[in-house]
């Protein structure tokens, strides 16, 4: 699986969001890659789930992968439930 | 994972947080200003060009105002070949928080800007930049700073804290 973390550089926010999601998957025993993306490079790549800002909706309008949006990137209970429920969802 | 991560040129926040790019109860009236503000300590600590701040609100203008990345925070930044010198972090707290445009974490009273030189090397650090401005004990000290000691206090403090919990 791979999830996809977005920001406008992908280097700060969406860093920062791989880093507390790779944590989350390690206690959860579950793998998968989480590649930092940038909102320049992201057209054209493919990912099982897009984690981004929720102000950001505006920009993955067309994308075909499960997106979550984040409403604090530094919370780490949301950020568990929301990966943890897309990635049950796409289990089924 | 993030040991595989980890460059030569890799960092903690300790090394480049200091007391010349803290700032406690800065006045400002819009973002525009705390951006100015927060950008201008690393430009005066010779860590970043002139030309960073100006990349640093281009880039809000850009792609919006997500960089409110948790209730009333606001991490700003630019690129490496944006003019940063050296990998540095600066933080003001504001005296009137400002509109960033957020649908969500406005207004905000914490401003934070980093500069990095490469796409790695920050890594550690902003991991512990993230934890930090996760824990709510500790943005509550941040905020209730009324001197840059306290300020920076609070960060470094909270440092400590955060690797002896680690530890246990």
């Amino acid at each position: 699986m791979i999830i996809a973390t977005l920001c406008g550089m992908g280097f700060g926010t969406s860093m920062m969001l791989k880093l507390f999601i790779e944590d989350i998957l390690k206690d959860e025993g579950i793998k998968a890659k989480v590649v930092p993306w940038d909102l320049g490079s992201f057209k054209g790549q493919n990912a099982d789930i897009i984690v981004a800002p929720v102000d950001m909706k505006r920009h993955l309008k067309s994308a075909t992968s499960k997106v979550v949006l984040i409403h604090n990137l530094v919370d780490k209970a949301e950020i568990k439930t929301s990966i943890l429920e897309a990635i049950r969802s796409l289990e089924k | 994972m993030i040991e595989n991560q980890k460059s030569p040129r890799s960092f903690f926040l300790k090394k480049i947080l200091t007391i010349e790019t803290v700032r406690a109860n800065v006045r400002v009236d819009t973002w525009q200003q705390a951006a100015d503000k927060v950008g201008c300590l690393l430009v005066e600590a010779g860590k970043v060009e002139t030309k960073y701040i100006r990349r640093m609100k281009q880039a809000l203008d850009e792609v919006g105002p997500y960089v409110v990345v948790a209730p009333g925070i606001a991490l700003l930044h630019a690129r490496p070949e944006d003019g940063v010198l050296q990998p540095c972090i600066s933080l003001i707290t504001l005296e009137n928080p400002v509109e960033f445009g957020h649908s969500e974490n406005d207004p905000v009273d914490i401003v934070i800007a980093f500069g990095a030189i490469d796409k790695d090397s920050h890594i550690p650090a902003l991991k512990q930049l993230a934890e930090k401005i996760g824990n709510e004990q500790i943005i509550k000290q941040i905020r209730s700073a009324t001197s840059d000691e306290f300020l920076l206090e609070a960060f470094i403090a909270s440092n400590q804290d955060l690797s002896k919990s680690k530890e246990n």
